[in-house]
């Protein structure tokens, strides 16, 4: 039995794994679906296999500090429960791994989406994370539950961007609050949240331009569209979005770190997942700053949007074990 | 991690070893352990960082660990020249078409920064090769791409070619190398959409693109911060298109950028050119040199050299150590020494990165008060007093003229010549130490009057003050 097969009883699940399965499964041909080949053709488990795991986890770009510490409770959990066999070794990284996300509490990857008050949506990130794309997946997945959604063009900066986003809202038939190129991002900021109050929408999604963390001048300016969206209207943001792009690698935990000190990040959205990339540095910026990933992106189209399912994920990393 | 600097580190790892006249396969196999650590925290790729690390351990099992030298600052230089070695001796040039078009293809995954280093090569090569660009838009896919590469046209004023979204890439280029001919553009800048190396049809999209532009150059685009993955991306990319050069993008953020390297040492593509920023200005000439420092965490080290050292002339350096030494050390040279002092000292936050300099900068204090009345004193002696600190040290008067005239007192005077006099003595003991010693640590702790070990012996090698 196990660990795994509980995890899989209902069929709606295993439907929705298969989603990651495909969308991932280019991951699985990479390192990973090797972890299947390293267990299957260790004899014992040795200090040579966990000098292999660690290799494979670091590829995933999990990260040096986590994947030691990870591959630590590994080593600790097969000495205490006495596992002989490589193949038995499988349960055991899946488990650790949950538990690693998990750490004892609940974890949701629902937003925190309120009926009857104005929720206000902050997408941040560096250049290129794909922010933009990922506004306009979540307001389809809202409009189709019946929500009033409005798309801020919060970047003012970058050529082309504001009509991205303008074309975006009219792929998903959503309201669009823009204010000149060039204009101040606060300023599109306070108006876009007059213009939603003034018109019942439910959820407003705030892009922002994309922003190197080291640019004191730029996360300056961040932390003051932070303080106007809060100052016009109560509780908000009620959600930050960190939009990390999955090919990133240990640079993705500065990130959230230092945007983290200029705004409360409450999730991470992982991009561009149906590419080779593993993105396991949200495992190490949920392991050392305890931010939840709320969604993952697995391709450009409007619906290559999950919300993020630990289990599905480690699912799909390691699904051809199986 | 506890330190930033590799050297730092692999001291740490070695201080069980300090005195062994050459280092066990043990002791360098613990070293490689901190140099595979920093290595991967770079973003290295695994199997690169293997390779490099198997690479450098022979080198370092090589060579005699010389007498007196640290050794961890022996391995990492053995580390950073072998860095350097893969990043590359010179900086690659963009082949140039001296008689036609010549015509650059640029390729990379989405978001990693095409559409602006498209805009920022056109300003480039038009301003140092006077070419007339044509900037060619197809990306047909991505929502208002093809209008930000209009919009960046117009910024630039140079020409952009586009068909809208509804034709394919392959007549879009097709169409946009016969407008170049009419349109009399000898420079032809193709900007592809952004996909991912797995995706067979719009690879095969790329081969076909390729196929009828047939370009001088094909750049994979590569943001800086890439993890583990850029091994299969540049692998993917070059081996269906023949990459001919790689611009990593967005290196004015502050990841380390192993990615780099391990695009180097997999497919040894050369890397053209470094993204600095969003501006349209802002791509500069690649320096594998600079690259190598930094992948090790050492900074943009030769940058800050460079800044640090303009104000410090090395041979006025030199001279006064020798004069120090040979005890004929006057004011006119405590004077200079002192304006030396506080141009590092008003630098001291840059001089804090480069390495070996941040130890030097905690055990010298540099007072900044200090050097301002010193240096009063100094300036209300006469020359012939400056030249010969006998003269003050014999007579009262002096010294009580040289007080009212900097407006100090007598006993400032008095702890100024004593001080000369410590400086003096010191210098004087450093003169028999080995100067292989003289690293910027101890030279830093002599001139400013704290005790440094004393240390025996002789050596070929003369003091290097730039680390």
């Amino acid at each position: 039995m196990g660990f795994f097969d509980n995890l899989f009883k209902s069929k709606e699940k295993r439907k929705n794994a298969q989603k990651y399965k495909l969308g991932m499964s280019k991951t699985r041909s990479g390192v990973f679906s090797n972890l299947k080949i390293l267990l299957e053709s260790s004899k014992v488990i040795s200090d040579e296999l966990f000098d292999d795991l660690e290799e494979l986890f670091i590829m995933a770009d999990i990260g040096v500090d986590t994947v030691i510490k990870f591959v630590g409770h590994l080593r600790d959990t097969v000495e205490v429960k006495e596992i002989t066999s490589p193949f038995d070794l499988k349960e055991i990284i899946i488990e650790e791994m949950f538990k690693l996300y998990v750490k004892d509490e609940i974890v949701s990857s629902n937003l925190d989406i309120v009926k009857d008050r104005l929720n206000v949506i902050l997408f941040v990130g560096v250049n290129g994370a794909g922010k933009t794309t990922t506004i306009g997946k979540i307001a389809n997945e809202y409009i189709n539950k019946g929500y009033k959604v409005l798309m801020v063009a919060g970047d003012t900066f970058r050529a082309g961007a504001i009509n991205q986003l303008k074309i975006w809202s009219e792929r998903v038939e959503a309201d669009f609050y823009s204010k000149e190129a060039g204009s101040d991002p606060s300023s599109v900021m306070f108006d876009a949240i007059k213009y939603a109050d003034n018109n019942n929408m439910d959820i407003i999604l705030c892009d922002t331009a994309g922003r190197l963390q080291n640019k004191k001048n730029l996360m300056n300016e961040l932390g003051k569209i932070n303080k106007v969206i809060a100052r016009e209207c109560v509780g908000a943001p009620h959600e930050t979005l960190l939009v990390v792009d999955a090919t990133t690698g240990q640079n993705g935990l500065s990130q959230a770190k230092i945007f983290n000190e200029v705004t409360n990040i409450s999730g991470v959205v992982l991009t561009k997942l149906d590419g080779t990339a593993k993105g396991g540095i949200v495992l190490a910026i949920k392991d050392e700053l305890n931010i939840p990933i709320k969604y993952i992106g697995l391709g450009e189209k409007i619906d290559d949007l999950e919300h993020f399912d630990v289990e599905e994920y480690i699912y799909g990393m390691f699904s051809d074990i199986f | 991690m506890a330190f930033d600097n590799l050297s730092d580190r692999l001291q740490m790892s070695l201080r069980r070893v300090t005195g062994k006249g050459r280092l066990t396969e043990k002791d360098i196999e613990e070293m490689m352990r901190e140099v595979r650590l920093s290595l991967l925290e770079a973003d290295v790729n695994f199997k690169v960082v293997k390779e490099f690390t198997k690479e450098v351990k022979e080198q370092a099992m090589g060579e005699k660990i010389l007498k007196g030298l640290n050794p961890g600052q022996q391995v990492v230089k053995i580390v950073h020249d072998e860095l350097k070695k893969i990043m590359g001796e010179t900086n690659a040039p963009l082949t140039l078409n001296m008689i036609g078009i010549t015509k650059i293809m640029m390729v990379g995954l989405q978001g990693s920064g095409k559409t602006t280093t498209s805009g920022k090569l056109a300003y480039l090569l038009r301003k140092n090769n006077n070419l007339k660009p044509l900037l060619v838009a197809l990306d047909i896919y991505r929502p208002a791409a093809i209008e930000q590469l209009k919009t960046i046209g117009a910024q630039l004023n140079v020409d952009v070619f586009e068909m809208g979204i509804f034709e394919k890439p392959q007549t879009i280029i097709k169409k946009a190398l016969e407008f170049a001919v009419t349109n009399g553009n000898n420079l032809l800048i193709a900007d592809t959409a952004g996909r991912l190396h797995i995706d067979e049809k719009m690879m095969q999209e790329l081969v076909d693109i390729k196929e009828i532009l047939k370009p001088e150059e094909v750049l994979l685009n590569l943001d800086a911060m890439t993890g583990q993955d850029a091994v299969n991306v540049a692998s993917s990319f070059h081996q269906t298109l023949t990459v001919t050069g790689a611009i990593l993008t967005k290196l004015d953020g502050d990841t380390r950028g192993g990615a780099a390297l391990s695009l180097r040492q997999v497919t040894n593509i050369p890397i053209k050119y470094a993204g600095m920023g969003e501006k349209l200005d802002q791509l500069e000439v690649f320096h594998p040199d600079r690259m190598a420092s930094r992948i090790l965490g050492m900074g943009d080290v030769l940058t800050l050299v460079d800044k640090v050292t303009e104000n410090i002339d090395e041979d006025d350096m030199m001279s006064l150590m020798e004069k120090m030494m040979s005890g004929k050390y006057n004011y006119n040279d405590y004077l200079k020494q002192l304006k030396m002092i506080s141009r590092m000292g008003s630098l001291g936050g840059i001089m804090k990165l480069v390495p070996g300099m941040n130890k030097a900068m905690k055990g010298a204090n540099i007072d900044e008060k200090q050097t301002v009345y010193i240096k009063a004193l100094i300036q209300s002696m006469t020359k012939a007093e400056r030249k010969n600190p006998q003269l003050i040290s014999r007579s009262s008067s002096r010294r009580r003229r040289v007080a009212k005239g900097s407006g100090r007192s007598v006993s400032d005077v008095n702890k100024l010549i004593q001080s000369l006099e410590q400086q003096s003595q010191m210098m004087k003991r450093m003169g028999s130490m080995d100067p292989s010693q003289m690293n910027s640590a101890n030279a830093l702790k002599a001139m400013q009057n704290t005790k440094t070990k004393q240390k025996k012996g002789k050596g070929k090698n003369r003091s290097r003050f730039r680390y």
